[in-house]
């Protein structure tokens, strides 16, 4: 801020009028924004605060009534810790295994000069775009054969759903950290070569230490991406115990005629309340993180 | 050439560190460690074709990193085996059972099918008498039957394999006991179960099939449906191992197994079971698709809505996207880093619980949007945002821009501050208008720099099951007569989601992978191309 004054020597004696021309109006609009991008939060918030059971019309902040927050911590139908502690091993894990192999794979597309590069980083995102939704099906059937033959990777364990994920997080991965890779300038590798660096040296030691922030975004956006996973964790997991965050309150909502919407609300605020403030605190990488090389040229 | 060698000298050669060596030793012995223990499983499962490709690949994998050079493959190995067993894998998968008629009516093989069709189809034996009942189990582990013919008093026993233990009248010299009322109570050998232990049997007593004769088929069975009466049985239908046919007895009409249609089917065209088994189907689920009546109307409006969700998608996330991003790329702002953290908390929510809070926000009755946000128009002018066809899109439609724009905005923000100061800077010296500047020079720099990731973010929704499918369902449901159930917001994705994984017309996935097939083909060749021609053009402006 003192910067900004700086270059703007003039800035207190300019009129009212003309600082709501240039930037004032901006506030306001700002509080616009602000209302459209957080109305249906604040709404959720003040709906894990009432005992009401379906979407009924209600007040916000009419009520604060905080007996749906215990009751999600400690009710036995709906083991509230035990799915959160479920999503984040899975989520994590996948995060951070994915972010390390598709750096791997990255390093090698932007430092390596092989055969089959350019089609193979094509065919990577292409790969991407199979609707693997409808491929649940094959999904299933991998899972069901390891369940018979290496029951630690089969239906209904945490591992073999990780190695999904991990399948099919790479490409996507792999591709924006393509092109940050491609953004460090060669000339560092260059100068540890003549230090007698190896290339594990190289990529350990220079390139990964300086992407860190952006691994570190990396892994967050795959950690939320496992975590908002619905319908792959619904297929491997079958009992309550196993479930997922996302399964888990969907078993809240199941029933039309429940009384639980309040307790969903409860649920999603206490879960995502952990990766909001991640986000919030990370914001200044993540826009690196998620237009890898491809800003920068 | 000269390039390549280059690029040998920089990665090779160097002083490798004992720590990295020592590290390197010991991911691979895990790994071999793993893969060691996997194939002793295998083999001792018997299953050496697995075994071997297991093998194969563990082999593969040592000699990548134990050999001198090949660099590339020492990275992209890890990722590259992932993706193939994870994501290859169920591409191809998808596109052989699209050439299948696989689905609910045709789960399994054909043996899977014949057992599956006899075990569903049982009757009882005409005339027959009904038993009272015990089960027994000998020390050796086996269940028998112990049944009392209440019409004459005579007490039967046998087991489940016909040779070892016959069905018989069991007498005393068999050291039978019973009680006053005529119920056995002993038997030389056998324990008598308790309800309890009846119950835990598995699977359950009501899968025991006691033959009455040597041949299961033809002689009968007694079966019980609750452990407390058994009945004389019989199978429905008899099979014919070297005809290929099942027998119905009812009327002794003669089903062959039809291999093109996956069923047994009567000279009448008949069908003998709605089980039916896996069979190879040509081209006939594709045909299905682009030939099928009853599809192809649905289908064109969900194709052309499904384009036009994607792109509005696109651009309206953009739009709102770019313009915030714009306005506020003004260091002058005071607590501008404050107001961005908050504009993109829409990004953080998980995107499965946004949608479900959205669905409950627009129910027409009580939804929050119809009550407190638009309250002012009354009851009587409630919008039924999910319930008419025009409405349901423009929701599903606000919903994803609320979910997307905060990405736009993340994504333009760094492109715009890519964007070096000079270029403005000189623009503005020589007179242009802010519009001017952001019109002839922003704009077109950010689209080229962005171009891929709009491919991507069209691909992306495009497929984005969970934007329709958790706010919609697809619904609503407004032609019911349809004997494809299409919905009103229904996108490509979540209408054969709804073919593969049930609905009324039960789980086709061999049509559904078709469908995927086609899908996959669609938006890869779009973005092929789009990708091509951006690439193009970011050459052209270099």
């Amino acid at each position: 801020m003192t910067n900004v004054q700086a270059h703007h020597p003039n800035v207190r004696r300019r009129s009212a009028g003309r600082w709501f021309k240039q930037v004032g109006w901006k506030h306001i609009l700002a509080l616009v924004v602000i209302a459209y991008a957080t109305f249906p939060l604040v709404y959720i918030v003040s709906t894990s605060l009432t005992n009401m059971g379906g979407i009924e019309n209600f007040t916000l902040f009419g009520q604060f009534y905080t007996k749906n927050y215990s009751d999600l911590l400690t009710s036995p139908d709906y083991p509230f810790l035990t799915w959160m502690k479920n999503t984040v091993t899975l989520a994590g894990f996948t995060a951070v295994i994915s972010v390390f192999i598709s750096a791997l794979a990255a390093f090698a597309f932007s430092r390596l000069r092989f055969k089959g590069r350019r089609p193979g980083l094509l065919a990577l995102i292409l790969i991407q775009m199979f609707p693997s939704i409808l491929g649940l099906t094959a999904v299933y059937g991998i899972l069901s054969k390891l369940t018979d033959y290496v029951p630690a990777i089969g239906l209904g364990t945490k591992a073999g759903l990780i190695l999904v994920y991990l399948g099919g997080s790479l490409g996507g991965g792999t591709y924006l950290m393509y092109g940050f890779f491609n953004t460090i300038p060669k000339e560092l590798d260059e100068a540890a070569k003549i230090d007698g660096a190896t290339h594990t040296q190289i990529y350990f030691k220079i390139i990964l230490r300086l992407v860190a922030p952006v691994l570190a975004v990396m892994a967050l956006l795959s950690f939320i991406g496992t975590f908002g996973d619905y319908v792959l964790a619904s297929i491997v997991f079958n009992t309550t115990d196993q479930y997922t965050v996302a399964v888990g309150l969907n078993l809240l909502l199941a029933d039309p005629w429940s009384k639980n919407w309040a307790m969903f609300a409860a649920g999603a605020v206490m879960s995502s309340l952990p990766i909001v403030i991640l986000f919030v605190s990370l914001q200044k990488y993540i826009t690196n993180g998620l237009t890898g090389g491809a800003v920068k040229g | 050439m000269r390039k390549r060698n280059k690029n040998f000298e920089l990665y090779s050669g160097g002083t490798p560190s004992l720590r990295g060596t020592l590290a390197k030793i010991l991911i691979l012995g895990i790994v071999d460690a793993g893969v060691g223990f996997v194939l002793m499983v295998l083999i001792g499962k018997h299953k050496i074709s697995f075994a071997v490709f297991f093998g194969l690949v563990a082999l593969l994998i040592n000699w990548i990193y134990l050999r001198r050079g090949g660099l590339p493959a020492k990275y992209l190995a890890p990722g590259v085996i992932l993706l193939i067993a994870f994501q290859v894998y169920v591409v191809i998968f998808s596109g052989y059972i699209s050439f299948t008629n696989y689905g609910a009516l045709h789960n399994g093989s054909y043996t899977e099918a014949l057992d599956a069709i006899q075990q569903a189809a049982v009757e009882p034996i005409e005339g027959a008498t009904e038993y009272e009942m015990k089960v027994v189990k000998s020390k050796d582990g086996t269940i028998q039957f112990v049944a009392l013919d209440t019409t004459n008093g005579k007490i039967y026993m046998g087991g489940q394999d016909y040779a070892q233990h016959p069905w018989h009248e069991v007498t005393t010299a068999e050291g039978l006991v019973v009680d006053d009322s005529g119920h056995p109570t002993a038997i030389t050998g056998q324990v008598f179960l308790s309800d309890d232990e009846v119950s835990s049997i598995d699977p359950g007593i009501t899968a025991y099939k006691i033959p009455l004769g040597p041949n299961l088929d033809t002689d009968g069975f007694i079966a019980t449906a609750d452990a407390f009466y058994a009945q004389q049985n019989r199978f429905s239908y008899i099979y014919d191992k070297d005809k290929r046919s099942m027998t119905r007895l009812s009327d002794n009409k003669v089903f062959p197994a039809d291999d093109a249609k996956g069923f047994f089917e009567n000279s009448d065209g008949e069908i003998l079971s709605e089980i039916g088994w896996q069979v190879r189907v040509g081209w006939s689920n594709y045909k299905k698709i682009f030939g099928d009546k009853e599809l192809r109307g649905p289908l064109s409006g969900i194709i052309l809505w499904t384009f036009l969700f994607a792109f509005l998608s696109v651009f309206t996330t953009f739009v709102l996207g770019l313009t915030l991003a714009l306005i506020f790329n003004d260091e002058r702002i005071r607590g501008l880093k404050i107001y961005r953290a908050i504009f993109i908390l829409p990004y953080a929510f998980p995107a499965f619980l946004s949608a479900y809070v959205w669905r409950g926000m627009l129910n027409t009755e009580n939804g929050f949007i119809n009550r407190s946000i638009l309250g002012f128009m009354g009851p009587d002018h409630r919008i039924p945002w999910l319930e008419q066809q025009g409405t349901a899109r423009i929701a599903v439609l606000m919903v994803n821009l609320w979910l997307g724009f905060p990405y736009m905005l993340l994504i333009c923000t760094g492109a715009l501050q890519a964007i070096p100061n000079d270029l403005t800077e000189a623009a503005g010296i020589d007179g242009a208008s802010p519009w001017k500047i952001v019109r002839l020079i922003k704009l077109p720099l950010l689209l080229v720099s962005l171009a891929p990731l709009l491919i991507a973010s069209f691909a992306y929704n495009f497929n984005n099951f969970g934007a329709i499918y958790l706010v919609t369902g697809g619904g609503p449901f407004l032609n019911p007569t349809l004997k494809v159930n299409a919905g009103a917001t229904d996108i490509l994705i979540t209408f054969v989601y709804r073919i593969a994984f049930g609905g009324a017309q039960g789980a086709d996935y061999g049509l559904a992978s078709a469908f995927s097939v086609l899908i996959f083909m669609l938006i890869g060749s779009i973005s092929f191309f789009s990708f091509k021609r951006t690439r193009g053009l970011e050459e052209l402006t270099q």
